[in-house]
């Protein structure tokens, strides 16, 4: 693995640009969750295939996204 | 110093210069064109901003700008410029932004004509908020009033408005610049000024619109507050003989001066004893003046320079139906003269005595 | 392990209330993270305007001024005359730039002022309830124009970047779009080359941001980026109308 996404999940509005916009289509609603504003906010479905591009902190509306970027490791 | 002749607009100017003024901002209108006209001669003279806008409200949002800024800035307008400024006027006296404004005024409504009158009187922007009105009579006064209104304006951290007539504007008169009112001590400290949070450590400095709660209790306190800690503090009115007055004269500015001639000729005729209250300040009404007035008082002689009386209004408030109050003005003419304000004032002393 | 992206270290805790999808969220996390990389933040002063884009100053933690609306400009300048070595930026909608705010734009590329407008437009007054707007297309339905906008009633919609690129004070003014992570990339670019053009003291920049108004399109975020694309960028070309030499 080597890029970790956290959300601030409560700010996350489900406006679904990130998803739509990961060029590995890794990020989905989560519907087993609602968060305080009655939205299922967007998680990661597989980590270890992030590539690093950005693409979705670029997008979000509302800067829910941070990426760090992993030690290489085995 | 030795006094200095010069004309009343720019008598204004160089007092605001001489009260630091940083900035001025501004736009040619008639009667006070020769305001920035001084402003863009001397100002870079002293390493100080003259910036001509591209229109008047431009002007007053340059104002609002700078003066977020911390700095002492100036504009000034006639009616129908003051008519755009007073949306920047109105956020900058809620925000609680100082800056001084002259208003040199003319006929109007609207564009009007070139004439001077005191038909602004009761001019203001919207949601009820108060600025400090300067009625200048005089030259002299013009300077002062000028000079003194960038103290006013940093104290209360509200805009203060001189209201000069346009002939205050354009008359020549001797100044006395070593006469200006004393500087005032303990001014606050403009803290909020907009400078990046580098400048205090990291804190920022939001020039927001109050909303919601905050908005109510921000006018809540300037108008329970603060507008009477002005009105205590900053009421400037001349009276004149009112102590055995037969009739008192109300008026401000040119008309005042109309007035004293009229009073100096009825008293070498034997006429009427005559009194006057001139508002130096419009706002605050000097209404305790009123309670001066001695007992032979039997009327109020209101002279303005408009058709149906503006000012009148407010001497009617303070007169509290003690005595009669009426209007002289350019009812039957263009422009009201002492030989017209003489006639009411016979005219009423006749009815009353 | 180290942070290879986070929002913008200008903002404090308060969410950003614009609609679900957009834009200006992304737009303004853009604007303020050029701000952070180039180490400007706590030497810049905003100036807000009237329109969705006038809620920015709540949620950030740096000194900024409310602006009456379309006088951002004005405000600005007397800000920045004042503060001369600071970076001063408006940030406007289409209502506040291009409808009541001509003037103030006009004459502030006219003068040279060294100031930045940050100028988001979506052919839309969004904070109002969606009624047409100097930029509304042609064939556009809003509020105030039910039956479609027309050329014969009201015109064609204006086009400031080029209006704005005639003027020898302006010196910088470029088109973007926020409608894809690579644009955003090029967005990030121009706004950064905006702000070294006023903090070397050339004159003023502009740049102007096609944007999305979901809710009053009354589209998905997503359809929304695309009538963008299909409707917008066709009349409003992304470029670069005005540059300086390094």
């Amino acid at each position: 693995m080597k890029f970790k996404l956290t959300f601030n999940s409560e700010r996350c509005k489900g406006c679904g640009l990130c998803i739509h916009f990961c060029p590995k289509n890794l990020l989905d609603f989560d519907t087993s969750v609602f968060n305080g504003s009655g939205v299922h906010p967007v998680y990661m479905t597989d980590q270890a295939s992030c590539i690093g591009c950005q693409s979705c902190a670029l997008m979000c509306p509302d800067a829910i996204i941070t990426i760090e970027k992993l030690e290489a490791s085995a | 110093m030795t006094k200095v002749l010069m004309k009343g607009n720019e008598a204004i100017a160089e007092a605001a210069i001489r009260n630091g003024c940083d900035a001025f901002f501004g736009y040619p209108i008639t009667p006070q064109s020769e305001i920035p006209e001084y402003f863009a001669r001397e100002m870079p003279k002293h390493g100080k901003l003259f910036l001509q806008a591209e229109s008047e409200m431009a002007a007053m949002n340059m104002c609002m700008g700078a003066s977020a800024s911390g700095a002492r800035v100036m504009t000034s307008t006639s009616g129908p410029g003051y008519c755009l400024k007073l949306e920047a006027l109105a956020a900058m006296s809620l925000n609680g932004l100082p800056a001084v404004v002259t208003v040199v005024m003319r006929n109007g409504p609207a564009f009007g004509t070139m004439k001077a009158s005191q038909e602004d009187y009761r001019m203001n922007g919207n949601g009820g908020y108060k600025v400090v009105l300067f009625a200048p009579a005089t030259v002299q006064e013009a300077a002062e009033m000028a000079y003194q209104a960038f103290d006013i304006a940093d104290q209360y951290r509200n805009p203060v408005v001189i209201m000069a007539d346009g002939m205050i504007g354009q008359m020549m008169g001797a100044v006395d610049f070593d006469a200006m009112p004393a500087k005032r001590e303990n001014l606050p400290a403009k803290d909020w000024a907009l400078h990046g949070t580098n400048s205090r450590g990291g804190k920022p400095v939001l020039h927001l619109p109050p909303m919601g709660e905050e908005h109510f209790r921000t006018k809540h306190w300037q108008e329970t507050v603060l507008y009477p800690s002005i009105i205590e503090n900053e009421t400037q009115v001349e009276i004149r003989d009112v102590a055995e007055a037969d009739i008192v004269l109300c008026a401000y500015g040119t008309a005042s001066r109309m007035c004293k001639q009229v009073m100096k000729e009825l008293a070498e005729e034997g006429g009427p004893k005559v009194g006057l209250i001139r508002p130096k300040t419009l706002w605050p009404y000097p209404y305790k003046a009123f309670d001066e007035i001695g007992a032979n008082c039997k009327a109020i002689v209101c002279a303005e320079m408009n058709i149906m009386g503006q000012m009148i209004d407010d001497a009617k408030i303070a007169s509290n139906g003690r005595w009669p109050v009426v209007h002289v003005g350019d009812t039957d003419k263009d422009f009201v003269s002492p030989a017209d304000i003489k006639a009411k004032v016979l005219e009423m002393w006749e009815e009353v005595r | 392990m180290s942070i290879l992206y986070e929002r913008s270290k200008c903002f404090n805790d308060s969410p950003f209330t614009f609609c679900p999808g957009c834009t200006h969220g992304i737009i303004l996390n853009a604007v303020m993270s050029v701000v952070d990389e180039m180490g400007m933040a706590g030497d810049t002063i905003t100036v807000g305007c009237v329109g969705c884009g006038g809620y920015m100053p709540w949620f950030m933690d740096i000194d900024t001024i409310y602006s009456l609306h379309g006088r951002a400009p004005a405000n600005a300048t007397g800000v920045k005359r004042m503060n001369p070595d600071k970076l001063v930026f408006t940030y406007q909608g289409d209502g506040d730039l291009a409808s009541i705010g001509t003037a103030e734009i006009v004459h502030a590329a006219h003068r040279a002022e060294k100031i930045t407008a940050i100028f988001v437009n979506n052919t839309t007054y969004g904070m109002t309830g969606g009624q047409m707007a100097p930029t509304t297309l042609i064939g556009q339905k809003t509020t105030t124009s039910p039956y479609g906008r027309e050329e014969s009633h009201c015109g064609k919609p204006i086009r400031m970047s080029e209006m704005l690129s005639t003027i020898d004070g302006a010196k910088f003014i470029e088109r973007c779009a926020a409608n894809s992570p690579a644009n955003v990339r090029k967005m990030k670019k121009a706004i950064r080359r905006a702000f070294e053009c006023q903090l070397k003291g050339l004159g003023f920049s502009m740049v102007e941001i096609l944007s999305t108004c979901p809710t009053n399109w009354g589209m998905s975020p997503l359809d929304a980026l695309k009538r963008m694309e299909d409707e917008m960028m066709p009349y409003y070309p992304l470029g670069n109308f005005k540059d300086y030499e390094d």
